[in-house]
């Protein structure tokens, strides 16, 4: 079956969800332009959006209505070409709400499964649950026996769970960042038993998408999260050996502002867990430690952290909850006191003792959001990071442990064959963590 | 033909321009309205006179607040610039984007029938209600929607602008008219800078030959232009009085403070037809050659031109209609600095459309401001010397894609 008839039945499996409804908003996107396509009108193509929570596929109809139609004001240029045999439809305004209409017409909302029925490409993003996602694959397999899998999942080897369900080398990880409609970053993960076929298809359904792909081995956390997993689990370290001079909220404090400010990243390393969410970080951490041998890959402290209720991640409308921190219109507000059991206000009086403890940043110093945009980082860069080098104080010094502790991460990310190059490791920092330089870098 | 009796311009004024480029600006939150720029330019105007008694009648140029702001039957909101216009005489005009310019000419017209003494002209447009790609679909009525609509670009008239440059391309080298359009481009900005209540007054940008030069983005856009060579969308309003003679002492206004129009013209083409060479403004030249005529003047009387360039291309195109350079010179006119405030013929000196913004219909009413207000020394920051031998300003208001043309030539009363 070839590509342009298998994208005519698509499901999304967990549509309704953070990563899911993102997939659901960039497949409806290629499926109406197929479907609108010069000369493609008799095709029937349909769409199956399926979520055990219906409540939230409420939510989805109102997110794809809203998105697609920026999708469509964006792509009017080339849409004006899909209706030019309708005289019907003449003003910009006409063609985007035609194809508004044709492309929520393609997806179904459902809560039941066999509705998947006779889908030739279905997309999973459910939890990181290995005995869900292979009971759910066996069902598909029932129900729609020919679909190609494409599983988000973005720690779980996808060999394993392939086999356990019977696919055949059905099965390519697909692995969205957050959020998918935005994010251009992509991990496929195959292993050797994937079909070709279905690595073709998955490379150019990346390609539809607009994603730029980078390979990763089949191998439990791939790049991104083998990466971002070990570099929270040192954040944490480096956090416990400050606890005893600065307590638990002054370490957490301490090692955040390093990570975003000696480093220059989007954001301090307890900030991204939040952001991730520190449930999905401790879920991760389990699989990684299941399948990963001869590395202690656990933390008492997140455990801790969920024993609490301290979950992070986001709320429905995207606002981030409690986690090691607590945010007020987006920015950190206050800091998790493990000791206390209760968040501290971070003002002035009370973080100066431990900005004064970690000194002044070094000369040639840029906010990451100042660099992001500037064509000149590089050199930028280079020159911030001479001067990080020969710098005093305890900020300058974690700092460069930071920066070495991460380069080894990405170095034993291509020694142990997670990653073929060091470049697909810069890569995927750089696309998907929006990291302003690759952790395999001559700065460290 | 002559004017049959002498016509004057002053109390000009205009609101900022308002849309991005601009702190004012914030796309999310709510904006001011028709209502609020017909007050603040209709009062503008009558600060600037003895009594507002003594305005005879109103005309406001707008193009499309039914469709921007769905409203209609402007004429009756300039009594709420003042009590006293209640029962005047008022009425809107439209002629595209040279509605302004056919605001302003509707009031000469009732000045030479001696049915008024002092006419306020408003010129007004409010376009951010909308995004772009429906605004699009506003604008595009200013070309003919039965014939050139259905299999027409989704941005409309940047396409029939974007074939003109690549006419040019084609004509006169690719390079050539690139580098004429990015230099229009950066002039446009450089002068708005200058000019407090400029859309681009706020630009700080140090590359602007960079930005200039950024490659057309086809898939998005068009194909011959990017955005800088397009003016922006913008929300403004621009006032000024049409006076006779009789009317300038009623108004206590010192012909000092006012230009006489010396010459005008108006011209269309028909509206179903594309331009036969899209490398000339011929429209927008026979109405200069009309204006020239009445005034007796040339353009080597000229201190100064304000003309009409919704686009990098169209700014260009006009210095060859008004004569001010010879077919296909105007490209190196322009990247010479012919048009910059010390170059031979200066254009556009609060920044045209692309600099100080487009308010559409009220945009020919905004350069009437400007020209008066070189003339009368009250240009500020962009203020020019008049020479004494070259004592004439140009104006052209063009809407459409050169269909309809107002052009009016002054100079100080």
């Amino acid at each position: 079956m070839d590509l342009a008839q298998r994208y005519t039945n698509v499901g999304v499996i967990g549509a309704a969800g953070k990563m899911g409804s993102g997939i659901a908003l960039l497949l409806t996107h290629e499926m109406a332009l197929r479907k609108t396509s010069p000369g493609a009108r008799e095709e029937r193509f349909k769409l199956t959006l399926m979520d055990v929570n219906d409540e939230a596929l409420d939510g989805l109809k109102g997110y794809l209505r809203s998105q697609m139609r920026r999708l469509a004001e964006k792509s009017t240029v080339r849409l004006r070409a899909h209706y030019a045999d309708r005289p019907d439809l003449v003003e910009n305004g006409e063609i985007i709400q035609a194809y508004v209409d044709d492309a929520l017409d393609l997806a179904r909302f459902t809560t039941d499964l066999d509705q998947l029925a006779g889908c030739r490409l279905v997309f999973e993003a459910i939890a990181e649950n290995i005995d869900l996602k292979v009971k759910i694959y066996k069902q598909v397999k029932k129900l729609a026996p020919e679909a190609f899998i494409f599983t988000n999942t973005s720690s779980i080897p996808i060999r394993l769970l392939d086999e356990q369900a019977g696919l055949g080398g059905g099965l390519v990880g697909f692995h969205f960042y957050n959020p998918p409609a935005v994010q251009r970053l992509l991990e496929l993960i195959t292993s050797p038993t994937t079909r070709d076929d279905l690595v073709a298809d998955a490379q150019q359904i990346a390609k539809d998408l607009k994603k730029k792909v980078i390979p990763a081995s089949d191998i439990a956390g791939f790049i991104g999260n083998g990466h971002f997993i070990r570099d929270g689990l040192y954040g944490i370290a480096e956090m416990e050996k400050l606890r005893g001079d600065y307590g638990f909220a002054g370490g957490t404090y301490m090692v955040n502002r390093v990570c975003q400010d000696w480093l220059i990243r989007p954001m301090g390393i307890f900030q991204l867990i939040d952001y991730v969410g520190v449930d999905v970080f401790q879920c991760i951490l389990g699989v990684m430690n299941q399948f990963i041998e001869g590395e202690e890959l656990h933390s008492d402290l997140i455990d801790e952290l969920m024993k609490r209720g301290v979950r992070g991640g986001q709320n429905p409308d995207g606002s981030q909850k409690d986690g090691f921190f607590r945010y007020e219109k987006g920015q950190i507000s206050a800091v998790y006191d493990l000791d206390k059991g209760d968040y501290q206000p971070i003002a002035a009086a009370w973080s100066d003792r431990f900005d004064k403890a970690l000194g002044g940043l070094p000369d040639g110093h840029f906010p990451w959001r100042a660099l992001s945009r500037d064509t000149s980082k590089t050199a930028k860069l280079e020159g911030y990071f001479g001067n990080l080098a020969k710098a005093e104080g305890l900020g300058a010094r974690l700092g460069r442990d930071y920066l070495k502790r991460s380069k080894e991460i990405g170095e034993q990310l291509v020694s142990s064959g997670v990653a073929a190059k060091a470049e697909d490791v810069n890569g995927v920092l750089l696309n998907g963590f929006f990291h302003l330089y690759g952790p395999i870098n001559d700065y460290a | 033909m002559k004017l049959r009796k002498k016509v004057y311009i002053a109390a000009g004024t205009y609101t900022i321009s308002l849309g991005t480029g601009r702190k004012e600006f914030h796309p999310r939150k709510p904006r001011p309205g028709l209502e609020h720029y017909i007050i603040e330019a209709g009062q503008g105007v009558l600060a600037q006179v003895s009594d507002p008694r003594v305005i005879d009648e109103c005309v406001v140029g707008n193009f499309m607040a039914a469709r921007f702001n769905r409203q209609g039957n402007l004429a009756a909101l300039m009594p709420t610039i003042h009590p006293s216009l209640e029962y005047k005489p008022s009425t809107r005009v439209e002629g595209a984007c040279g509605s302004g310019g056919l605001a302003v000419m509707t009031a000469m017209k009732s000045i030479l029938a001696d049915l008024s003494d002092v006419v306020l002209v408003i010129g007004i447009e409010v376009q951010n209600t909308v995004k772009a790609i429906y605004g699009a679909d506003v604008l595009a009525g200013a070309g003919h929607y039965a014939s050139h609509r259905k299999n027409g670009h989704a941005y409309f008239f940047p396409s029939f602008f974007s074939d003109r440059a690549g006419a040019a391309f084609k004509k006169y080298g690719h390079d050539e008219v690139r580098r004429a359009m990015t230099q229009w481009f950066v002039n446009a900005i450089e002068a708005g800078r200058r000019c407090p209540e400029a859309q681009e007054h706020h630009n700080r940008v140090e590359d602007l030959h960079a930005l200039g030069n950024t490659p057309p983005n086809p898939t998005a856009f068009v194909d011959n232009l990017n955005v800088f060579d397009c003016s922006k969308v913008s929300d403004g309003a621009a006032g000024l009085l049409v006076l006779s003679e009789e009317g300038l002492a009623k108004a206590g206004i010192a012909k000092k403070d006012a230009v006489e129009i010396v010459g005008c013209g108006t011209s269309v083409a028909n509206l179903t037809e594309l331009p036969a060479d899209p490398t000339t403004l011929a429209t927008s030249r026979s109405a200069v050659e009309k204006a020239y005529g009445m005034a007796g003047v040339s353009v080597k009387d000229l201190a100064f031109a304000e003309v009409h360039d919704c686009f990098s291309i169209t700014g260009i195109l006009m210095a060859e209609a008004a004569g001010i350079c010879a077919q296909g010179e105007g490209f190196d006119f322009v990247s010479d600095g012919g048009t910059r405030p010390d170059g031979r013929l200066p254009m556009n000196l609060s920044g045209g459309l692309i600099g100080h913004g487009h308010y559409t219909g009220g945009t020919g009413v905004r350069q009437t401001v400007d020209n008066w207000k070189q003339l009368t020394g009250k240009a500020g920051d962009f203020q020019l010397e008049i020479p004494a031998n070259r004592p004439h300003g140009l104006v052209i208001s063009m809407g459409g894609n050169d269909k309809t043309v107002v052009v009016f030539v002054a100079k100080q009363a």
